[in-house]
């Protein structure tokens, strides 16, 4: 028996792997503090997948427009004599790279510098961008320092209140709702979610405002806050600067105003600001955000307008208290600091401060002038593939864009317009469908390595068995492949532990430091959360395990000390409604499938439950447009066309409609989405888009009599 | 294009024109399409009007109902400062100070100001409040009225419409003992009908207000109070004004641009004369309704986008008002027309839905034509309000259970969606259905481990855990079977 974590969200749920009676490998849940010894059906049916039919074991190269099997030494060497002859007819920025927030640390570090180093491209971004980008940007201008959440998550299950801006847990990562079990809830979300049910059950409240408006909403429950004297002014005096600009704006949104905007009745802005009020002078309060508030082109503006809310009731940087952002992704954490993003380099550093430059030159033994500066970010990254001036190949490892990322039409195109796509990926995802060489890679039950959860906390991978025979590890990938482009082969090893080691190193002195993460600390089970820098020899006790569970207890991260509050102003989503496009469709995750559904949706348990898109609608709005429970429907934007089974929910709001992302071809949801950026995270409006509704033949009832 | 940005004059500095600054240094941030210059007579920053009642009731003050302001180089804005007067052919503005302002394009924000009756006692010769009296239209007024009265104090309110509701409740909750007078024959004349009136009055009369509808002033007595036409005096030590706004055109009408209660613009906002526009509470706009914020912040926001350029063929085509009274402990939103007078029934109105409780102080009417919302009358019910009100300002179509919208249930009318469960899911994280757990129970599980282990149920969330038990419970013991 091994035990591990979860191959999906970023709680990772600690599971334990042992063969069953037909010898396969069977999870069941471990305890831990995150899980609690819970696991959601995705976990229990993770090692399903390892012995799926559909596993790739041999990799491919297309042939006549057919995807063909070849050897590894084929598959490399063309994929290499590609990249390489880009780089030299067309310069470095020709290759661009595209990773994930599944990856492990040692994957997102080794992939980083495999781009900036054995590419020497600037063109490399990651999906991560879909999901913590806004909450990590204004996470970074309040705090100085972005942690999804800067204290373990076992902290908030004491707490009085606890606030859910756009986050459903009981869906998407149901172990974590046993933190959450004692709080009150309130929670912020246009349907009444299972989370959402729970606050009610539990004398909490839920308030569903229409999508893109969280901003405002924000805005009128620190008005709420202050009219009914609930902030800290103290606090704000001595920990925070700049609580009047955010003021002025909030000064702009008393609860009937909100309420306009929102359609959050007044009475329930006065009730939740009470509720969370009165938990906050305890000091026992909590605001989470999820992505339901941050995947909007103003979504850094409106995860820093929760951020000002906890700031104005004094919950940061104190025990029992806080604001947090709910990471998505695996390694969403991890995946952010090591040196994926367009704009970093590993350690959380700016790609464009010339410390961290030389910092990460001497250790790659180059020079910071020939490091590659910023570029694009995941969204415009895609969107420039294949024309004139943006990259014409790109190396895809642990994402399906084709599926995920938004206005699916589009990057469809453009990704059938590259000289070149290479994916690393253990099944023929979408984007590996339109693949010149794919790569077939081992899974997280095959492999060694670290995760970085939701709370800061690193964890360790631990490799139940081999992969199976024709399969390599992402690591192993890079490592035969940068030396076919030049590169020194010892910058590449392939073992995770060597990898993690020069990790460490080059984030020392980063803001997330990971240069006292030890293996033998984490396979003892000793908790280390980052900032984790190595102890020095002079310390008293150079024995100590390195680990900040709770941050900014004394201090933020700016030089002042202070945290700053930020000027959230409401403009409203990209798109309106108007009469061809009379709703507003949102979208999210079910809890049986998990992002694109590449995984999930091969997984049989799974697909049978939730076999197809589904529409949640108001019944009466789909009695308007002529449909019924268990019709099939198309939804339409400005953008496409997709096709869902209509799911009636009376509790649904009746101007918003909600569609899953994990369904590809005419029933993705994203090709309704729209390319429209968060100026600063660049994160695209995932979270609003005008529709149409229409009933659509239905191939289970066609041709019956 | 142009080498020189174009400068832009702003007459009025309240909550319309200064959303309309906050547009622009917004839209052009650099200033490399428009200068501005704003002239306000108030003396302090930009402030939140809407709010004054509550300053009042104490629950703000002067400092934190200031409204959003960017600095930025190409923006001046001149507080204190009063236009006298305009000559929109030369295109210059005269200022109190003496100087001139000249100007590529004017845009006049000059707002309202109260309405003080004909009532002796109520205003000096030259127009303004007399001894004990005063308006609630300016952070001036405020510390006036505050100034006059000490808790426990008496004061009348005049006029009954929605300033004066919110005004009355403010006092009250500062600890004043209010008369309200309302001179129709029920308050809240233009927004609600005769039966939401009758229980809004008890509300208020419940919340320490004494309300007198359908009676005159005849006369202001210093020191004494309010003296109504039917000979009784109320007993007050000031008199708040609150019978009507009326709007501040002066400086259009002398410089000879088409009025007609208030500045008349086109979808524009361009007034007779092109290169003047006006926004607010002094435009007359058909579509606009008088006396909200929303519709003067709307016209900010598009006459920006035209002026800088950003969006030159920006319109604005009309608001559909919804009037929301913001008095604490009290629900009531207003919109449209409602038809509930039983004596002369609209035949055209469509169809109307009624529910009055008294005793718990709720009303509710609500007409249907067709497939639009006509208007509503909601006093007690916050949730339906907020979803009728979105409903009503984006014309989307009405609920078909207006009663079950009402009382915040699911419609009860034909979604009959789904046969009742035959075997409910118990625990959802894992897909078990309770059948399954019987079936767990039959083969020997005999505690909740075990079932978690045979069907996995409560390893989620963990939400079914007592239903697990319960179902666990419901066997005999081991020791009977």
């Amino acid at each position: 028996m091994s035990t591990t974590h979860c191959p999906y969200c970023a709680l990772q749920c600690a599971m334990h792997l042992e063969p069953g009676p037909d010898g396969n490998l069977r999870a069941r849940p471990a305890p831990f503090p995150t899980n609690r010894g819970g696991l959601c059906r995705k976990g229990w049916t993770a090692p399903d997948l390892l012995t799926h039919p559909d596993r790739l074991t041999t990799p491919l190269i297309r042939h006549n427009g057919h995807l063909e099997p070849a050897t590894w030494e084929q598959a490399l060497d063309t994929a290499a004599h590609h990249l390489d002859h880009l780089r030299r007819t067309h310069g470095p920025d020709a290759n661009a790279v595209y990773g994930s927030g599944s990856l492990t640390n040692e994957k997102a570090y080794l992939l980083g510098k495999f781009a900036r180093l054995a590419l020497g491209t600037s063109q490399i971004d990651y999906n991560g961008r879909f999901c913590m980008s806004s909450a990590a940007a204004a996470t970074n201008h309040a705090f100085g320092l972005d942690r999804g959440l800067p204290f373990p998550l076992t902290d908030i299950a004491t707490a009085q209140v606890v606030l859910l801006a756009g986050a459903n847990p009981a869906e998407t990562m149901p172990p974590m709702m046993g933190h959450l079990a004692a709080p009150t809830l309130i929670v912020i979300d246009p349907r009444r979610t299972p989370t959402a049910q729970q606050a009610l059950d539990h004398g909490g409240l839920h308030l569903a405002p229409r999508p893109g408006t969280d901003l405002p909403l924000a805005l009128g429950l620190l008005h709420a806050a202050r009219t009914a004297g609930h902030l800290d002014h103290t606090y704000i005096e001595q920990r925070t600067t700049g609580f009047r600009t955010t003021w002025a704006q909030a000064a702009a949104h008393w609860p009937e105003r909100t309420e306009e905007i929102t359609g959050v009745p007044a009475h329930h802005i006065r009730a939740a600001a009470d509720l969370l009020g009165h938990a906050a002078r305890n000091r026992s309060a909590y605001i989470l955000t999820g992505r339901g508030s941050e995947q909007h082109a103003t979504g850094t503006a409106t995860a820093g307008a929760w951020i000002d809310l906890a700031l104005a009731l004094g919950l940061p940087g104190r025990t029992g208290s806080g604001y947090g952002c709910i990471t998505g992704q695996g390694n969403g954490q991890g995946g952010r600091e090591h040196g994926q993003k367009a704009d970093q380099l590993p350690g959380y550093r700016h790609i464009t401060d010339p410390d961290a430059r030389t910092h990460i030159a001497h250790l790659w033994n180059t020079t910071p002038h020939d490091l590659p500066g910023p570029g694009r970010s995941a969204t415009e990254l895609l969107a420039a593939l294949g024309t004139p001036h943006g990259p014409r190949s790109l190396f895809v490892m642990g994402s399906n864009p084709a599926v995920s990322a938004p206005d699916t039409t589009l990057i469809k195109k453009r990704l059938a317009a590259l000289d070149h796509l290479i994916v690393c990926d253990f099944v023929l995802s979408e984007t590996a469908q339109q693949a010149h060489v794919v790569l077939p890679t081992a899974q997280w039950a095959e492999e060694e390595g670290t995760m970085t959860n939701l709370e800061g906390r690193l964890l360790r991978r631990t490799r139940a068995q081999n992969p199976p025979p024709g399969v390599r590890t992402d690591l192993q990938v890079l490592s035969d492949l940068a030396p076919r482009l030049g590169a020194d082969p010892h910058h590449f090893p392939h073992d995770a532990d060597t990898v993690l080691a020069e990790l460490a190193r080059a984030s020392a002195g980063g803001r997330a430091d990971y240069s006292g993460i030890d293996p033998h600390h984490l396979t003892a089970g000793h908790p280390q959360y980052w900032p984790a820098p190595r102890p020095t020899t002079t310390e008293p006790d150079p024995d100590r395990v390195p680990s900040t569970p709770r941050m900014f207890l004394d201090t933020f991260a700016h030089p002042d000390g202070r945290a700053r509050f930020s000027t959230p102003t409401h403009h409203g989503p990209a798109e309106t409604t108007d009469t061809h496009y009379p709703l507003w469709a949102t979208t999210g995750r079910l809890l049986g499938h998990y992002q694109s559904g590449a995984q999930t949706r091969r997984i049989r348990e799974l697909a049978t439950t939730d076999p197809e898109a589904t529409v949640q609608i108001h019944p009466d709005t789909a009695a308007h447009h002529g449909l019924t429970h268990g019709a099939r429907a198309h939804l339409t934007s400005r953008r496409g066309t997709m096709t869902a089974r209509v799911h009636t929910t009376p509790t649904a709001r009746h101007d918003t409609v909600f569609v899953p992302f994990h369904y590809a071809h005419d029933q993705a949801a994203n090709t309704l989405t729209q390319h429209a950026l968060d100026p600063t995270s660049r994160m695209p409006e995932f979270k609003v888009s005008a529709v149409r509704i229409t009933p659509a033949p239905d191939p289970a009832t066609e041709g019956r009599p | 294009m142009t080498s020189r940005p174009r400068h832009i004059a702003l007459v009025g500095h309240g909550m319309v024109g200064s959303r309309f600054t906050e547009e622009i240094t917004r839209l052009d941030p650099d200033g490399t399409r428009v200068h501005l210059t704003a002239v306000g007579t108030e003396p302090g920053p930009a402030y939140n009007r809407i709010l004054l009642p509550h300053v009042l009731a104490g629950h703000h003050t002067d400092h934190t109902i200031a409204l959003p302001h960017t600095p930025a180089d190409h923006v001046h804005i001149r507080t204190d400062t009063t236009a006298t007067h305009l000559d929109p052919l030369a295109r210059t503005l005269t200022l109190d100070e003496g100087t001139h302002l000249h100007y590529d394009e004017l845009v006049l924000a000059t707002g309202a100001h109260a309405h003080l009756p004909p009532v002796p006692g109520l205003r000096e010769s030259d127009g303004t409040p007399g001894p004990g009296v005063s308006a609630l239209r300016q952070a001036a007024d405020c510390h006036r009225i505050t100034s006059l009265l000490e808790p426990g104090a008496p004061a009348v309110v005049l006029g009954g419409g929605v300033l004066g509701l919110e005004t009355a409740r403010g006092l009250a909750q500062a600890g004043i003992r209010v008369h309200l007078v309302e001179s129709s024959p029920w308050i809240m004349r233009r927004q609600i009908d005769r039966g939401a009136a009758r229980i809004l009055t008890r509300l208020y009369t419940d919340l320490g207000v004494q309300v007198h509808t359908w009676r005159v002033a005849a006369r202001w007595i210093p020191g004494t109070g309010l003296e109504l036409d039917d000979g009784h005096v109320l007993a007050a030590d000031a008199c708040i004004v609150t019978a009507g706004v009326a709007p501040t055109t002066d400086l259009a009408q002398q410089a000879g641009l088409a009025t007609d209660h208030g500045i008349v613009v086109d979808d524009h906002l361009a007034t007779s004369h092109p290169r003047v526009h006006a926004i607010g509470d002094c435009a007359r706009h058909p579509g606009a309704p008088a006396g909200l914020v929303a519709p003067g912040w709307e016209q900010a926001a598009v006459l920006a986008r035209r002026l800088t350029g950003t969006d030159p063929g920006a319109t604005y085509t009309g608001t559909r008002p919804v009037t929301r009274l913001k008095a604490t402990g009290i629900d009531l939103t207003a919109f449209g027309q409602v038809d509930t007078d039983p004596d002369h029934p609209d035949p055209d109105a469509g169809d109307t839905v009624t529910v009055t409780d008294p005793r718990t102080g709720r009303y509710g009417a609500l007409t249907v034509t067709g497939d639009r919302i006509r208007g509503a009358v909601l006093l007690g019910f916050p949730e339906a309000a907020a979803t009728l009100a979105q409903m009503y300002e984006t014309g989307a179509p009405p609920p078909q259970d207006l009663l079950a919208l009402l009382q915040g249930l699911p419609s009860a009318l034909g979604h009959s969606q789904e046969e009742p469960e035959q075997d409910p899911l118990v625990c959802r994280c894992n897909a078990v259905h309770r059948s399954t757990i019987e079936d767990a129970l039959d083969q020997g599980a005999t505690d909740r481990d075990a079932v978690a282990a045979r069907t996995r149920a409560t390893t989620g969330c963990g939400g079914c855990t007592r239903q697990v038990q319960d179902l666990i419970d419901a066997r005999p013991a081991p020791a009977a079977r």
